[in-house]
């Protein structure tokens, strides 16, 4: 399954972004080969209103299963549970990489409701 | 004539000026509320307020039975107020502006016309009795049989349309489109039976703001002269001018204390700029402690209000005589500028 993280920048060590919907992009995390890839979220970043909502759209075109990030607002949060996908909030303040870990230990749990 | 008062931001008193007028006006007038956030002038003018009615968007209803999930309306919905997630449509009724474009493009027709409250619109009736029961009209029309040419007896025909957003609704230009729309049919008919129209615009230069200058023919900036206030209005200023529309400025607070320069410099950039200034409303300690009570200062029993009546009598005045000259002369007054694109958009199908 692939995970998204949003991210500051574009590798592993990259700090999280607290920002789901105006990210700067995320890390794609494949977790079966450990690939990274990175998808710039710009375009959403500078939307008036729907950032969360687009975002969501295109972590879900990308097949996206879990999303890992900070604060998740409450349209993106009734998106993303839509579209199919876990969602771990109150990510932020660490690396990329810590966060994928965490992830990867099973100590998270999944967020029912959006804490923004 | 239709004229709206404005300013940078709240607190510059656009309200006590616009409710001051329509209150010694002399010809039948409405005043509108279209501060619809926080509309406050009922609280001032104490109307006799019919039953509200409710203002509504036409918003997309999916009809899960019928999507194919081909997602064109999700992809020509600029306002995201439809996503396409994985194999389903979800769509946000309170993100919809209204456009009306996902209708059209749906083959399926799997769209229904579904409806969001925006808010509603409230006709009152007033008096000035009402505004102040202690105060005689007499004192009012003797202030005004000084100061205008227009005067007493005359100060029936006073209505109220109040504009009111519902709560938690993020988008006032539609409502705003309906007082327009309201306005349109009571302004048809033959000039003279049509009432002159004041508007409360809402405070600012956003999208709501123009929307509502856009109503009006003449436009006057309430500003005050602190430095503050001094750049919030050169702000609007810009911001107003594109309008292409007649533009006067009223000075309010003028000669606070520690402030006189602040008032020439205010004055400077007006004549430079070549804005009318109207009136210099000074500061009054005792105006601000009625406002604060709910009084207007011109209906306040005391002496002070009779000073304020006849202020507001000369600005009346000035009012005609800036405004009577000027519209007519622009004839096409700012539809062909686009000052805002996303209050203008979803124009079509509100
Ligand atoms: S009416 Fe316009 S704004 Fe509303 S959902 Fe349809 S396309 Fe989007
Ligand atoms: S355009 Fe019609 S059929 Fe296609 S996704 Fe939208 S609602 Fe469904």
């Amino acid at each position: 399954m692939k995970i998204a993280v949003s991210s500051e920048g574009p590798g592993l060590e990259s700090q999280v972004d607290p920002r789901f919907g105006r990210a700067a992009g995320f890390v794609i995390v494949d977790m079966e080969s450990m690939n990274t890839e990175y998808v710039d979220n710009g375009a959403s970043q500078v939307m008036a209103q729907g950032a969360g909502i687009e975002t969501a759209e295109r972590l879900s075109a990308l097949g996206v299963g879990a999303v890992l990030s900070g604060y998740v607002g409450p349209k993106a949060f009734t998106a993303l549970q839509a579209a199919g996908m876990q969602i771990y909030q109150d990510l932020d303040g660490r690396s990329v990489g810590d966060a994928v870990r965490c992830y990867a230990g099973g100590t998270l749990n999944p967020a029912t409701a959006s804490n923004k | 004539m239709r004229i709206a008062f404005a300013s940078g931001k709240g607190g510059a008193g656009k309200t006590t000026v616009a409710a001051s007028l329509a209150a010694i006006w002399p010809h039948p007038c409405l005043i509108v509320d279209a501060d619809v956030e926080a509309p406050n002038l009922h609280l001032f003018l104490h109307p006799h307020l019919e039953a509200a009615q409710s203002v509504y968007l036409t918003v997309p209803e999916l009809d899960s039975e019928k999507c194919t999930a081909c997602g064109d309306c999700a992809a020509m919905c600029s306002y995201k107020a439809i996503a396409k997630l994985g194999a389903g449509l979800i769509v946000f009724a309170d993100m919809c502006h209204g456009c009306g474009g996902c209708f059209e493009v749906c083959q399926a027709n799997a769209l229904k016309k579904g409806k969001r409250e925006l808010g509603s619109l409230q006709w009152g009736s007033w008096s000035l009795k009402m505004g102040a029961d202690q105060n005689s009209d007499q004192n009012l029309n003797q202030a005004l049989g000084q100061t205008s040419s227009q005067t007493s007896g005359k100060n029936s025909g006073k209505t109220l349309l109040m504009g009111k957003s519902r709560v938690g609704e993020a988008m006032s230009p539609p409502l705003l489109r309906a007082i327009d729309g309201a306005l349109a049919a009571i302004s048809v008919g033959d000039a003279a039976s049509v009432p002159d129209i004041l508007i409360d615009s809402p405070p600012g230069v956003s999208c709501p703001a123009m929307t509502t200058a856009r109503m009006a023919d003449a436009l006057v900036l309430v500003a005050e002269s602190t430095p503050f206030g001094t750049y919030d209005f050169k702000l609007a200023h810009a911001a107003f001018k594109k309008l292409n529309m007649p533009l006067a400025v009223v000075m309010n607070r003028a000669g606070m204390p520690g402030n006189e320069s602040g008032d020439a410099a205010l004055e400077k950039y007006c004549a430079a700029e070549g804005l009318p200034l109207l009136a210099r409303l000074p500061f009054d300690l005792q105006a601000a402690e009625a406002y604060a009570r709910g009084y207007l200062p011109l209906l306040e029993q005391s002496a002070n209000a009779l000073i304020w009546q006849r202020r507001f009598g000369l600005l009346y005045d000035a009012v005609q005589r800036w405004a009577g000259g000027k519209i007519g002369q622009i004839a096409e007054p700012c539809s062909a500028v686009n000052i805002c694109a996303s209050g203008t958009t979803g124009a079509g199908h509100a």
